[in-house]
């Protein structure tokens, strides 16, 4: 018998809530399957099991918030078990299940909000009063005091006959299509980075790289393609990032207690920017492994899971490194803040035509910056220098990836 | 296809990648990928949609077309007669 917990998806996370309970218990569980689903603060994650067996029992309602390590199910492995007696202290008798009742997200000055306060019923105006000059304004406190902030005088507004004016009547407050920050999202980017900087002493390079060949090898791939199957550069960029860390290892893992982990693996997280504030970076695993086609199709999948808010939890915690590219319409440069555990954050700027020397003359090609932050604690500028020459070395020959 | 199904098409394709926008706040001359804050990935996402859902090819060395929306309309609408 063992016990399924609620896993620690980065170092920011000390609680989540159990949102979905996709088996039942005497169903079949295999290691790599969903089993449940878990809100954190970086949207609703899938959790898959590492082991094989069958599912014994939920021991966390659905709905609940509980602190990581709680177990949430429990997962009878096979014949060492059987005679296991029950071991009373295992499982959490009935633990009162820390059942905060969700608590609500402090919520900034700024939002807008319903009136908690209804107006009093105070006597009715008519709309049409003849002899008031000025009628009354049926206008909320917090209103009226936003109104007085953004120096706007009381007499233009105006509400519908009975209707109260709120904040979100008044100008410049209107209310968008666009949902509030998710401001559990900047609580966790807060968390994650401000112990980044408080612990690792990053240290920044950069070097400008000629994409010419790489665009010209995505643009000659794609020409005969439907779209669903054209790669974009980020693919190309993946690749030769994740096949430089083969020999430039001490960029690839986590510093955990106080010492570093290479891992075998290249799992570069991927920084993905959500529409409407926050941002992640999951991990496209086995990057070093792949080809570009399968790499790009991975890509699809994780940019469109993370645009709908849900991804597996394997993705979050087991990134090794991070790629932040700027896109086609941001600016030339990036220095990244390192994700702990991890050791390292590259980063591609917007690629530009810029003026380079090619065999003795200047030409116009396409560039992009390149740059490293890497933490001082695990390896030196020296090696970090050579190890974005690699990635740079690479993208001159695509094909080759 | 008449011009408004092409239209209505298009901003539901748009509306499925860039929810938070509202079609009326932005400018069908101007660039689309500004007016939607849409990258690469969402392009190509807009691109493989929209060629599924009319039946066309719409080959990368036709971007150049379809950098507004009005432009794209009009690329769209000259392919699916």
């Amino acid at each position: 018998m063992s016990a399924f917990l609620m896993p620690s998806l980065g170092a920011d996370m000390e609680a989540g809530t159990l949102v979905e309970q996709l088996l039942s218990p005497g169903d079949a569980v295999h290691r790599g399957d969903v089993i449940a689903a878990v809100e954190t603060q970086k949207g609703v994650i899938e959790i898959e099991a590492f082991e094989d067996g069958i599912l014994t029992e939920w021991l966390v309602p659905i709905g609940t918030k509980v602190p990581v390590g709680t177990p949430l199910a429990t997962i009878s492995t096979g014949a060492q078990d059987k005679p296991e007696p029950e071991v009373p202290g295992d499982i959490p008798p009935e633990e009162p299940p820390v059942k905060e009742p969700t608590p609500q997200p402090p919520m900034p000055e700024d939002l807008p909000f319903e009136e908690p306060m209804p107006e009093p019923p105070g006597p009715e105006i008519p709309p049409s009063d003849p002899q008031a000059g000025a009628p009354r304004l049926r206008i909320t406190p917090a209103a009226r005091r936003l109104a007085t902030e953004r120096g706007i005088d009381l007499a233009t507004l105006s509400a519908a006959p009975g209707q109260t004016i709120t904040r979100a009547d008044i100008p410049g407050l209107a209310p968008t299509t666009k949902p509030p920050p998710p401001s559990d999202m900047r609580a966790a980017i807060a968390a994650a980075m401000s112990r980044s900087k408080r612990e690792i002493p990053h240290y920044y390079l950069s070097h400008m790289t000629d994409m010419t060949a790489a665009d010209a090898f995505v643009t000659a791939t794609n020409q005969d393609r439907p779209p669903e199957e054209r790669l974009l550069l980020g693919a190309v960029t993946a690749k030769a990032v994740a096949r430089a860390l083969k020999k430039y290892p001490e960029f690839n893992g986590h510093y955990t207690d106080d010492r570093f982990t290479p891992s075998n693996a290249v799992h570069l997280g991927l920084a993905i920017h959500i529409r409407g504030g926050g941002l992640v970076a999951p991990a496209l695993f086995d990057t070093e492994t792949k080809d570009l086609d399968t790499l790009m199709g991975d890509m699809r999948d994780l940019v469109e899971r993370v645009r709908a808010g849900r991804f597996k939890a394997r993705e979050l915690s087991d990134a090794t490194i991070t790629l932040s590219s700027l896109g086609e319409r941001g600016v030339d440069e990036l220095y990244g803040v390192i994700y702990p555990p991890q050791v390292a954050i590259v980063g591609i700027g917007t690629p530009r035509l810029q003026p380079m020397i090619v065999d003795g003359a200047v030409a116009p090609r396409l560039a992009a910056r390149l740059t490293l932050a890497a933490d001082h604690r695990v390896s030196d500028g020296h090696r970090g220098a050579l190890f974005l020459r690699a990635i740079d070395r690479n993208l001159q020959t695509p094909d080759s990836l | 296809m008449t011009q408004h199904d092409i239209a209505t098409i298009l901003t539901e394709e748009l509306h499925r990648i860039a929810p938070d926008i509202d079609p009326d706040d932005t400018d069908p001359a101007a660039d689309l990928r500004e007016e939607y804050d849409i990258d690469s990935m969402d392009f190509l996402t807009l691109v493989t949609a929209l060629g599924k859902r009319l039946g066309l090819e719409m080959p990368e060395a036709d971007y150049d077309q379809m950098r507004s929306f009005d432009a794209l309309a009009g690329y769209l609408r000259a392919r699916t007669g």
